[in-house]
C-alpha cells in the first residue's frame, strides 16, 4: 500500500460525481444546463423527468462528456478523467440516444462493430450470449443475420441496447429510449435493462431520462425533476402544489 | 518565341466571343434564366485573361524573383479562397484551412517539379514557375474543395452514427475515419478521371499550346505526363491535409465530435452580414 495506488478513493466513492456543471449554448446565448450538482453511486437507479427541451438529454450528454462543458467537473469513481482515458470513461458510463443510430450491414455487424475500437482490445464478441439477450427480448436466432436498414424503430433501439449489454458497461445513461416504441418493445427494452443491472447491482447504476411517470416509477427507486436547466428532487406530488400555486 | 504561332488580333478575339451569343440564346429559348450570369462570366473571362497577360508580360519582361514571387503568393491566396466556397455547410477556420492545405501542398511539388524534374535555372524564371504553379493550384484546388464540401456534408449526414460511435468509446479518429476516408477519396476522383482520359478524349491546355507554338508533339507529351504526376501529387497531398484540418477542427482532443461549429453557409453569411 507504499505505492501510488494507496492515494486511490476507496471503493466507496461514487461512480460519478457532476459538481456544479454548466451547459450553455453561445450560438443563442442561451443556458442550457444551470450549475448542477449530481452524485450516482453504485446501486442507484435514477428516474429523470421533466418537459421536453428542459436540458435532461443536455445533463445527459454532459454526463457522459460528449458535449465540452461551460463549467464545473465530473469525476468517475472519483476522479476527473484525463483526455486520453475518455474513451475507456465511455465504454464504462453508455450513454444510449433516444433514436437509435445503426450502420449499414446486418444486425450481427453491428454488434461486431464496438469490438473494432481500441478501447475494447481485450473483449470479443460472444454470439451465443448475444443470442440469449435477443430471445429475453423476444427476437429469434435469425435476428443477427436481419438488414439493420429493413429494421422497425423499436428492433433498432433493441440492438443498439444490446450492443451496449454485451460490453458490461457500470453505468447506462438512457435518454428516452422508449420514447416512440410500442409498449411491448418499451418492456423488452425495460426487461433488458433490468437483467443487466441485476447481475451487478451493488455495481452498478442507471439514469433513466422518461417522458412517462409510470415509467419513471418503474425504472427509478430515485426521482429527479428537471425544469428549464434546473435539476431538483422531484417532490412526492409537486405538480399538484405547483399547479395549486398557480391558481392563486 | 512565338514564331510558329499565327497571332490574334483583337477582331479575331471578338468574333470568337460573339460566340457567347450560342449560350445566351439556349439560355433565352429553354427560359434558363442565366443569361445575367452568363454575361458576367463572359466579362470576366475577357477581363482576368487579358488582365493576366499585361501582368505576365510585365513579369516576364521585369523578371526579377521579387517581381515574380508576390505574384505566386497572390494566385496561391486566390486559390485557397476558391477552394473554401463550396459546400452547404461551413466551419470557422474552413478557409484558413483551405489556404494553408494548397499552399503547402502545390508549393511542395511545384518545387519538385521545378527544381528536380525541369531544373530550372534561375529558381525563378517566370516562363516555368508561373504557369506551372497555376496549374498545379487549379487542379489542388478542386481536390481541396471537393474534400471538404463532401467530409462537412458527411459528418452533417451520419452525424448521429459518429456520436454514437464516441459513445461506445471511440476515439475522436475511430469515429471520423469513415467520413474523412470517403472525403478524401471524393476529392482525389477527379484527377484520377483526368489521368484515365488524357490523350485519348481531351488534349490538354499546356500540351496544345506547345504543340500551336511549333514545339514538337513528343516533347509536348513529356511535359504533360511530368504535369499530370505533379497535379496528382499535389491535389492527393492537399485533400489529405484539408480533410485532417478539417478533422482538427471539428473534434476535440476529448474525443468530442463539435457538431455546433458545422453551420449552415448562408445563414452565416447573413449573420454577418447583419453583425
Amino acid at each position: 500500500m507504499t505505492d501510488s495506488r494507496a492515494a486511490a478513493p476507496p471503493d466507496t466513492a461514487p461512480l460519478i460525481a457532476a459538481q456544479r456543471i454548466v451547459r450553455r449554448d453561445a450560438a443563442r446565448n442561451q443556458t442550457l444546463l444551470e450549475p448542477t450538482d449530481l452524485t450516482l453511486d453504485a446501486g442507484e437507479r435514477v428516474a429523470l423527468t421533466g418537459p421536453s427541451g428542459s436540458g435532461k438529454s443536455v445533463l445527459l450528454r454532459a454526463l457522459a462528456l460528449l458535449d465540452p462543458l461551460d463549467g464545473g467537473r465530473v469525476q468517475w469513481r472519483g476522479r476527473s478523467v484525463t483526455r486520453s482515458r475518455i474513451p475507456t470513461f465511455r465504454r464504462h458510463v453508455a450513454y444510449l440516444r433516444q433514436r437509435a443510430a445503426l450502420l449499414d450491414g446486418s444486425v450481427e455487424d453491428n454488434l461486431r462493430y464496438p469490438y473494432s475500437l481500441a478501447v475494447y482490445r481485450d473483449v470479443s464478441f460472444d454470439a451465443d450470449r448475444v443470442r440469449a439477450l435477443f430471445e429475453r427480448a423476444g427476437r429469434g436466432a435469425d435476428f443477427l443475420e436481419r438488414d439493420a436498414s429493413e429494421l422497425s424503430g423499436g428492433e433498432a433501439q433493441i440492438v443498439a441496447l444490446v450492443r451496449v449489454l454485451q460490453l458490461d458497461p457500470d453505468v447506462l445513461l438512457l435518454d428516452e429510449p422508449t420514447a416512440s416504441l410500442d409498449p411491448g418493445t418499451a418492456r423488452a427494452i425495460e426487461a433488458l435493462v433490468a437483467g443487466w443491472f441485476e447481475r451487478g447491482a451493488d455495481a452498478r447504476a442507471t439514469i433513466w431520462v422518461s417522458h412517462d411517470p409510470a415509467q419513471a416509477a418503474r425504472v427509478g427507486t430515485r426521482q429527479l425533476v428537471m425544469r428549464a436547466g434546473v435539476l431538483s428532487a422531484a417532490p412526492p406530488d409537486g405538480e399538484t402544489t405547483k399547479s395549486a400555486e398557480t391558481v392563486q | 518565341m512565338n514564331t510558329g504561332l499565327q497571332n490574334l488580333s483583337l477582331v479575331d478575339v471578338a468574333i470568337a466571343a460573339l460566340l457567347v451569343f450560342v449560350n445566351g440564346a439556349i439560355s433565352v429559348l429553354l427560359k434558363l434564366d442565366l443569361e445575367r450570369k452568363l454575361a458576367w462570366a463572359a466579362l470576366r473571362t475577357v477581363v482576368q485573361l487579358l488582365a493576366i497577360g499585361y501582368v505576365l508580360g510585365w513579369v516576364f519582361a521585369y523578371d526579377r524573383w521579387y517581381a515574380v514571387l508576390p505574384l505566386m503568393v497572390l494566385m496561391t491566396l486566390i486559390a485557397g479562397v476558391a477552394g473554401s466556397q463550396r459546400g452547404a455547410r461551413t466551419y470557422a477556420g474552413q478557409r484558413a484551412d483551405s489556404i494553408v492545405s494548397i499552399w503547402v501542398s502545390a508549393w511542395l511539388v511545384a518545387a519538385v517539379g521545378l527544381f528536380v524534374v525541369i531544373r530550372i535555372r534561375p529558381w525563378y524564371t517566370p516562363q516555368y514557375a508561373i504557369p506551372i504553379l497555376g496549374m498545379i493550384l487549379g487542379n489542388t484546388l478542386t481536390g481541396v474543395s471537393l474534400g471538404i464540401e463532401r467530409m462537412t456534408s458527411e459528418l452533417t449526414a451520419r452525424r448521429d452514427r459518429v456520436e454514437t460511435a464516441l459513445a461506445l468509446g471511440a476515439t475522436r479518429w475511430e469515429a471520423a475515419q469513415g467520413p474523412a476516408r470517403e472525403a478524401v477519396r471524393a476529392g482525389m476522383i477527379p484527377t484520377l478521371n483526368q489521368m484515365a482520359v488524357v490523350g485519348v478524349v481531351s488534349l490538354p491546355g499546356m500540351m496544345t499550346g506547345q504543340v500551336l507554338a511549333g514545339q514538337s508533339p513528343l516533347q509536348a507529351v513529356r511535359y504533360q505526363i511530368v504535369i499530370m504526376f505533379l497535379i496528382a501529387a499535389s491535389s492527393a497531398l492537399g485533400t489529405v491535409g484539408a480533410v485532417l484540418l478539417a478533422y482538427r477542427h471539428l473534434f476535440s482532443a476529448e474525443h468530442r465530435f463539435l457538431v455546433s461549429r458545422l453551420v449552415d453557409r448562408t445563414a452565416r453569411a447573413k449573420r454577418r452580414a447583419a453583425g
